[in-house]
């Protein structure tokens, strides 16, 4: 009856929250998330976080380009850099913005160390993207304005 | 020609947004003179005694700048009087209302800051710096030297700190030596800058 139950309220948390991993250690995201990459497919890994501003303006610029039709397949996935006790923070703010593209919290607090290795030219100020394509990293430590300008930076890398 | 000058004025503007132009280590860094929250009027020459600074670009609204505020308040009991902690908020109050004049100074007093936290009005020093994100720290001895840039330590959350980059560069300085490392990087809210 109690396991049931546990059972139960596990189904009924499962169905209203999508789910958000936390990763406390780099090596653990980076090789889910930017080694081994196939050629025919663009990842784009967003780098953001509920509290900056123009992250979350950005969001559904990404959203969309998930969507869109490209020249190749695009996987997206926006890695929140908030503290890994924010977890609900992350999960809210993504449903109030109707965000629905895969989203994870890199966590892992000792970001000298892992900073460089996302990209040596990373001040460590978001938002900050990267692109893979075609087996090339492609960093910008940039904001975007628009979806259009966001769609072009990508459609251009060959 | 009007279209060239313009191209030119975004190819500068571009430049100028995308380069990590600011300080690099050696470097003598600009004084400036900044109003604090105490409504006073402060510029480097003008404290007393320091045998450096501890200048750290930092703000009320980023989370990783709030995670810093007690390690900062502690710096400044430990070394303050040799090298003061100087704070300077950096971002535009329209970008960020909870950074403005009368917050920074809510915030002060409300976490009793026992540093000077100064407001960039117009935003003119942060970009000669090469400031980035909050927090971002620049240590300078007494001559504005530029000694060491980046992190406060090695971990945003206190109980991780293994390394604490900030207090080894001062203890190096207080030695006579150049610390090491003498760059380190950090997550940082990235500095908001005014619409033009």
């Amino acid at each position: 009856m109690k396991w049931s139950f546990i059972l139960f309220l596990s189904l009924a948390s499962f169905q209203s929250a999508r789910e958000v991993k936390v990763y406390v250690d780099y090596a653990e995201f980076e090789q889910d998330y930017l080694l081994n990459k196939s050629n025919d497919t663009t990842y784009v890994i967003n780098f953001w976080a509920t509290w900056c501003r123009p992250c979350v303006q950005e969001l559904p610029y990404f959203e969309q380009l998930a969507k869109d039709s490209m020249d190749q397949p695009l996987k997206l996935v926006l890695v929140s850099l908030d503290f890994d006790d924010k977890v609900d923070a992350v999960k809210a703010l993504l449903a109030k913005r109707e965000i629905e593209s895969k989203a994870v919290i890199l966590a892992d607090p000792q970001a000298d160390e892992w900073i460089d290795k996302v990209d040596s030219t990373w001040t460590g100020a978001i938002p900050a993207t990267m692109v893979i394509k075609n087996g090339k990293r492609y960093f910008y430590e940039t904001s975007y304005e628009s979806y259009e300008e966001l769609k072009n930076e990508i459609i251009t890398l060959k | 020609m009007k279209k060239m000058i313009f191209g030119l004025v975004a190819i500068g503007v571009l430049v100028a947004m995308t380069s990590h132009s600011g300080y690099h280590v050696g470097d003598t860094a600009t004084d400036f003179s900044l109003k604090g929250t105490d409504d006073q009027m402060h510029s480097l020459a003008s404290i007393d005694g320091a045998k450096g600074y501890i200048v750290i670009f930092t703000c009320n609204h980023c989370p990783y700048s709030l995670a810093y505020e007690d390690r900062i308040i502690a710096l400044q009991d430990k070394y303050g009087s040799e090298y003061p902690v100087v704070a300077i908020n950096p971002n535009d109050p329209v970008a960020y209302p909870s950074d403005n004049f009368e917050n920074m100074k809510l915030r002060a007093e409300e976490k009793g800051f026992n540093f000077l936290y100064l407001f960039d009005d117009g935003q003119k020093v942060y970009p000669q710096y090469g400031a980035t994100k909050t927090p971002h720290v620049f240590l300078l001895d007494a001559q504005r030297t530029v000694k060491y840039i980046g992190a406060i330590d090695n971990s945003t959350k206190e109980d991780g700190v293994t390394k604490k980059y900030l207090e080894d560069a001062i203890e190096a300085l207080k030695k006579g030596e150049n610390p090491t490392p003498a760059t380190t990087k950090a997550i940082g809210c990235s500095i908001k800058v005014a619409k033009g």
